[in-house]
């Protein structure tokens, strides 16, 4: 091993927490014995629970602290409350979340016009820092747009001159 | 305050938010000096973490000044420069007992299969996070770390999760003096585990990955080998040629759900979201290790299912090891490896950027623009 070693001297550190006991068969859990076998710990102090907030349906119970960043709301929120009622394991937990989602930013682009704010998606996008770095990538998806555009625009124009 | 607001896939800003508050007695509000976007953040970034609410501010590496503490905090006071880990965790409950603070049972009760983590969805938790001028820390006796003095904040910021989880995955793969380690993925905690790959003693470290640039920052910063898979026919045909055909000793996936590479996955897993993201690098990672070797996974995936070899996993005698970084319990002997100049955590910080400015880094970011490997958010209150 000596030797080894000194095959990296030009590596700082090399081998310095090197452990031949971490092989595949060493658990990397340190169990702690009896506390291992039930739900029986002293639980923190509760969080109050003054907010709608959810749990999984594969836990008894609200964890003692949550956070309460965005509680639900609205079609999304009805969408979310649906998908809680199915376990962790089951799509019918998953897919009517990702559902949720995206009806989501829809409705957090109502809520911006609801309270005077537009949303200014090129802005939100970074797309400033596209043009900085980026311009002949941004200037390549610009025509790739414009020609998409052209040519459903003169596709439906010899539509109507057919018709 | 300000805080980032996400407002869709690809579209994040910076708003003024309600300042947060004292929830708990075991809370703590920092004002945040630094806070970083994470790889796995773009996960949320991109729509793809089931349950990720408009409205929400992301951020779960940060440092902060201890501004407030509720009733029960006693290991941290106000003034304190503390670092925080990713990870909220009790420290009471069966697995923060066994250490496994990546696995807290209290701090996340929309989902069991994942502990509270800042700023990172409704499925881990719901908390907001730290990519803003405040943010509300819970378990404060438990996570929050005083920054040792004389330790730069940009050090310490990545102290919160790149290293820990860079070291962890060189750890999980139970690396034997002489290994071969291949890790695929050379974004910040791909480069920290090559890194880390040598303190375990590897023999010979080899980083995989499409981005130049990041490959050749990878050559340097963690000594390793840097190959471009697509400049190979396959890759797990190179990794068998270059290790004698037998496969790498320990492979790790340092990518999770963003990976490229196989068009089959990259549409079912990221486009359609038919499956959990899409898991080339760690298909890669099965069918590249040797019989028997380990495969380490540390790269993040959403709750559903994915397509991997797992038939090959059998037969092949393969042990999987995976997890969230335990980061309190690696903290005392990475700040050691920072302190004794072993490693360099801030070395991986490429840009830094006025939190205002937060739109642009995540394009930057995610893009991979400018040469990004890591970039910091500064708020206003810690360019004085």
């Amino acid at each position: 091993m000596e030797t080894l070693a000194n095959n990296y001297s030009h590596i700082k550190g090399w081998g310095i927490d090197a452990d031949p006991k971490n092989d595949p068969t060493y658990p990397m859990r340190n169990r702690a014995g009896e506390d291992t076998k039930s739900y029986d710990w002293q639980r923190p102090t509760q969080q109050p629970i003054d907010i709608e907030v959810h749990h999984s349906t594969e836990r008894p119970n609200v964890s003692a602290v949550f956070g309460t960043s965005v509680p639900p709301s609205g079609l999304s929120g009805m969408l979310r409350r649906y998908a809680f009622k199915h376990p962790e394991n089951q799509y019918g937990r998953w897919l009517p979340m990702l559902l949720a989602d995206r009806i989501n930013v829809v409705e957090g682009i109502i809520e911006d016009f609801k309270t005077g704010k537009v949303p200014n998606i090129i802005a939100e996008k970074g797309m400033k820092a596209d043009w900085q770095h980026n311009r002949s990538g941004v200037m390549k998806k610009a025509a790739v747009a414009a020609f998409l555009v052209a040519a459903v625009v003169a596709w439906n124009m010899g539509k109507k001159s057919r018709d | 305050m300000l805080a980032m607001n996400y407002r869709g896939p690809l579209r994040v800003r910076i708003d003024e938010k309600p300042m947060p508050k004292i929830e708990h007695p075991q809370d703590a509000i920092v004002r945040v000096t630094r806070s970083c976007i994470c790889g796995s953040d773009l996960h949320l970034y991109n729509g793809s973490m089931p349950d990720t609410r408009v409205g929400m501010t992301f951020g779960h590496e940060f440092t902060g000044i201890v501004e407030e503490v509720g009733s029960e905090v006693t290991k941290i006071k106000v003034g304190d420069h503390v670092l925080v880990p990713f990870n909220i965790a009790c420290g009471q409950c069966v697995f923060c007992k066994q250490e496994l603070y990546g696995n807290c049972h209290e701090s996340n009760p929309q989902a069991t299969a994942v502990g509270g983590i800042f700023g990172y969805s409704h499925t881990a938790g719901g908390y907001n996070g730290g990519q803003a001028e405040y943010a509300r820390v819970p378990y404060a006796n438990v996570g929050p770390t005083v920054i040792p003095e004389g330790m730069d904040p940009d050090d310490a910021v990545l102290l919160t999760d790149v290293v820990p989880t860079g070291y962890q995955a060189a750890e999980m793969g139970g690396i034997q003096k002489g290994d071969t380690v291949v890790v695929f993925g050379a974004g910040p905690v791909g480069i920290m585990a090559a890194r880390c790959a040598w303190l375990f003693g590897a023999g010979r470290v080899i980083i995989i990955d499409e981005v130049e640039y990041r490959l050749e920052f990878a050559k340097n910063y963690a000594q390793c080998e840097a190959y471009n898979f697509r400049e190979m026919d396959d890759v797990v045909q190179f990794v068998k040629e270059t290790t004698d055909w037998l496969g790498a000793d320990v492979c790790i996936d340092a990518v999770g759900a963003e990976a490229a590479g196989n068009a089959m996955q990259t549409i079912t897993g990221r486009k359609l979201f038919l499956q959990a993201g899409s898991a080339t690098a760690l298909h890669w990672a099965i069918n590249a290790v040797k019989k028997g070797g380990i495969v380490s996974i540390v790269g993040i995936y959403g709750p559903t299912d994915n397509l991997v070899p797992i038939g090959n996993v059998v037969n092949k005698g393969i042990t999987i090891r995976a997890n969230q970084a335990s980061v309190k319990r690696l903290l005392p002997r990475l700040i050691e490896h920072v302190q004794n100049g072993i490693l360099n955590p801030k070395g991986l910080i490429t840009h830094r950027v006025p939190l205002e400015d937060i739109s642009d880094a995540y394009r930057i970011f995610s893009e991979k623009l400018d040469n990004c490997i890591k970039p910091v958010l500064i708020p206003p209150s810690a360019r004085i």
